[in-house]
């Protein structure tokens, strides 16, 4: 019966979440649409194509029939349109897809180094609860929740790209770095980046980790568990890691979705080539093909983060029954 | 056994009975303590919180540095100085000392150093400080210098055009303290130069006289400069009247005097020494205690100024949100059923939409009609009020099923009444807690905003964090000053809110009472 409750649950939330995409969609359309349209740019190099395109996708026409054509060539030719302001005459959706690794790279790979340190500090914060190493981790890390990313990327670029002249201060691009995106070159160069997100992830973690497990340790079957023979060290990880877990889980796969969107900043300061800098410039030279279809892949992961969450409490933990009626 | 005992007891007469309290009330004896409500045990389980006063404590710091400072300073935010950029930060404390006392360190090579030396020989003022040569074995066995300059001093001197009557004015001030303001101008008051403050700063002989000269000196064999002026035989050339230099007596044949100020259409161009200048304008030496930016404005000021806007921004949108957020939410939370059902799709919506996205958008349709600042209002109250109504539910559902919700309601009470005089008080904690943990939240992304420059605060006379932030990153290498005070004082900032909201949360919270003894 729960794993087709489940079922049940996870459709319901998707559905959801495709209508509520879709009314954001459409609000976000008809805003876009009210803005008056900049003319196309006459140094692009393929500004016919451009115009063809606006052509094709009605410019002259009543909003309405706008918004018909917008859908339907999203849904029969997935086609979002090309760049007008910038990327001129390049397709919006290999753009993005073209800038996308460098993003999930650099959230990737800060996440998977900050897990191991923030459980590392949370659960000995957890063990010595109430004493001095306790207290230090726990203003430590309010201080590095508080501090902005930004801020630790100021500190990081200052002191290990200009000081210590360890790294680029902006990352050069792969072609000039040589190998391929997954190669090792490419990761030292990000590491800026990816150092000044994992503070904030691994404060994040070794909160939520403390908070968890110095309740989980609290329960009697923990006392159950010293009883019967079991040392420290088992009894922790065989049993309150394991309902520890339960909460630390999702946020972790959360918190990656989430930060795919939060590394906006990040990615400007570092001039890493990744969706968030594609977003901030379509802003900001007002290309609303581009501006669109990023607001879309944004509401989207916001949307997909919130139903990962509630959707992996349940299959962690058995005993979290979402949506039931009491 | 009982009655055995009961019967043992002797008879007792009644008139030995009497009464205690025949005359007197009785009552409950008075509490010797005073009673401690909801908001008294707060405060003190607040004030037992020491992180969470310190900051307190720091916020209050920080909201007055926000008022105050733009009031007092000697600066405005639309102050821009182009001689004085990027000027480090001085504190008159610290005066000589090498730390925050307005000077730089570094290694610097001949020319420069020589550059450097000669704008102090004029006034008499040292503008290297201390100075250390060693020998470049790297570059040609040059020598170089790691010199302490003074950043202030090595601006040197400026070509000012003036109005016939200011031209006055200054020697007037010139005469009246003694203070020589306008020097003898040099040879290279072409505009063509590039360097030297348009050549001003190139008073002696130059071995290059081209425009794009660095300074490199021709210097006689003793090894000092050779003055390079303009001279003339007309003592009063240009209708100077005032203070000369030491050195202008006219030379051998006393017909060589030096010349002071050339006319042009608008008035006298003349060459100032730009740091008696500035006093002779603002009244005062010039001295920023965090520095100067780019544009030559004083970090102090802009920063005060941009949290002001920060602060004041950050507490309208929650305290909007607040009332929105309260009243949507009660609604919710009170009626329940369909009325729950559809307000929740709503804000639902709202709150699934990327704040990045409302504020753009507001942005490009509302700036122009209800200006920058509104249009992020607009955008912070469109969505932020979800959170806070999601809050206010919660507590509404939890409260409206308990005993005394009943019994008032049963008494007669109204909805209206129900909900604010009953339930409300009962969530304020937590709806208070929000609203404060709300403002950091603000500020932060605010910052972002305008660091990513999607929304733009900068005017003549506004500014933001986020701007000077954006401002001072890209100097970061060269000029670390422009960015470490706003940089902190955000840290700062976040830091203390963040503690105070949790210490806040927790003292408000009446089920933590006790708890924590």
């Amino acid at each position: 019966m729960g794993k087709h409750y489940m079922g049940m649950y996870i459709a319901k939330r998707i559905l959801l979440m495709f209508l509520t995409l879709f009314i954001i969609m459409t609000m976000c359309f008809i805003l876009v649409k009210l803005l008056p349209l900049p003319a196309v740019k006459e140094m692009g190099r393929d500004i016919n194509l451009v115009l063809a395109k606006r052509e094709k996708m009605g410019y002259n026409k009543p909003i309405m029939v706008q918004y018909f054509l917008f859908w339907k060539n999203i849904l029969t030719e997935w086609d979002w349109g090309v760049g007008e302001q910038m990327y001129e005459g390049l397709v919006v959706w290999d753009v993005m897809i073209d800038k996308l690794p460098y993003t999930v790279l650099v959230n990737l790979y800060s996440i998977l180094i900050a897990i191991p340190i923030g459980l590392a500090f949370g659960i000995f914060a957890a063990l010595k609860k109430n004493k001095w190493q306790d207290h230090l981790i726990s203003t430590l890390v309010m201080v590095f929740i508080s501090v902005p990313s930004y801020v630790y990327a100021f500190i990081v670029q200052y002191f290990l790209c200009f000081k210590a002249g360890w790294f680029k201060l902006t990352m050069p691009s792969v072609s000039e770095l040589g190998g391929t995106l997954l190669s090792g070159r490419v990761f030292v160069a990000l590491i800026p980046a990816i150092l000044s997100l994992g503070f904030g992830v691994v404060a994040n973690l070794t909160r939520y980790t403390r908070a968890e497990l110095s309740e989980v340790l609290t329960g009697d079957y923990m006392l159950l568990a010293r009883t019967k023979g079991l040392t420290k060290a088992q009894a922790i990880s065989r049993h309150a890691m394991r309902n520890a877990m339960v909460v630390i889980l999702p946020m972790i796969i959360s918190d990656f979705i989430g930060i795919l969107g939060g590394s906006l900043i990040i990615e400007n300061i570092f001039g890493i080539p990744g969706v968030g800098n594609l977003y901030i410039n379509s802003i900001n030279v007002r290309d609303y093909n581009f501006f669109m279809a990023m607001s879309v892949f944004y509401t989207f992961i916001g949307l997909a983060s919130g139903i990962v969450m509630d959707v992996s409490y349940g299959l962690i933990d058995p005993r979290i029954r979402m949506g039931s009626k009491k | 056994m009982s009655e055995q005992k009961l019967g043992n007891i002797p008879e007792i007469p009644a008139e030995k009975f009497s009464f205690v309290n025949r005359d007197r009330t009785l009552r409950d004896e008075k509490l010797q303590t005073k009673p401690i409500g909801y908001f008294k045990d707060a405060w003190m389980r607040f004030t037992r919180n020491k992180s969470a006063l310190v900051a307190f404590v720091l916020i209050i710091i920080l909201v007055l540095f926000a008022i105050f400072v733009p009031i007092f300073s000697k600066y405005t935010v639309a102050f821009r100085d182009p001689y004085y950029h990027t000027v480090l930060p001085r504190n008159e404390l610290f005066a000589g000392t090498g730390f925050w006392d307005g000077t730089s360190t570094g290694r610097i090579n001949e020319t420069r150093y020589l550059y450097l030396k000669s704008i102090g020989v004029e006034t008499g003022r040292t503008v290297v400080t201390s100075k250390e040569s060693y020998t470049n074995d790297d570059v040609k066995k040059t020598t170089m210098y790691i010199a302490t300059v003074d950043t202030y001093l090595s601006v040197g001197y400026a070509f000012v055009n003036m109005r016939q009557s200011e031209f006055e004015a200054v020697m007037d001030y010139q005469n009246r303290t003694g203070i020589q303001v306008l020097y003898p101008l040099p040879r290279t008051i072409a505009t063509t130069y590039i360097n030297g403050n348009d050549g001003a700063n190139f008073w002696y002989k130059l071995r290059d006289e081209s425009a794009a000269t660095k300074g490199d000196p021709d210097l006689d064999e003793n090894g000092d400069f050779v003055p390079n002026y303009i001279l003339s035989d007309n003592k009063e050339y240009a209708g100077y009247t005032s203070l000369r230099i030491a050195g202008d007596d006219g030379g051998e044949d006393g017909q060589s005097w030096y010349v002071y100020g050339r006319k042009n259409q608008s008035g006298v161009r003349v060459r100032v020494d730009y740091y008696e200048y500035f006093r002779y304008i603002y009244g005062q030496y010039p001295s920023f205690l965090f520095g100067t930016n780019v544009y030559g404005q004083d970090i102090l000021t802009c920063l005060a100024a941009g949290a002001r806007l920060s602060f004041l921004l950050a507490i309208s949108v929650s305290l909007i949100n607040f009332m929105i957020g309260a009243c949507y939410g009660a609604i919710e939370g009170y009626y329940g059923g369909t009325v729950d059902i559809v307000m929740e799709r709503i804000s639902d919506i709202l709150y699934d939409v990327p704040f990045m996205v409302v504020a753009t958008l507001f942005q490009l349709h509302l700036a122009k009609t209800v200006g920058v600042l509104g249009s992020l209002l607009f955008a912070y109250v469109m969505t932020g009020w979800v959170g806070m109504a999601a809050r206010v539910r919660t507590q509404f559902y939890r409260f409206k099923g308990h005993e005394y919700v009943l019994a008032a309601r049963t008494l007669g009470a109204s909805d209206r009444r129900l909900i604010f005089k009953h339930i409300f008080p009962n969530s304020l904690g937590t709806i208070v807690t929000g609203s404060v943990l709300a403002i950091p939240g603000v500020i932060f992304s605010e910052s972002m905003l305008s660091y990513l420059h999607i929304i733009n605060l900068e005017t003549s006379s506004l500014t933001s964090i986020g701007t000077l932030l954006s401002g001072g990153q890209a100097l970061l290498s060269t000029y670390p000053h422009v960015i470490f005070f706003p940089a902190l004082f955000i840290s700062i900032l976040e830091i203390s809110f963040n503690l105070f909201g949790n210490g806040l949360r927790d003292a408000l919270n009446p089920s933590l009472r006790g708890a924590e003894d």
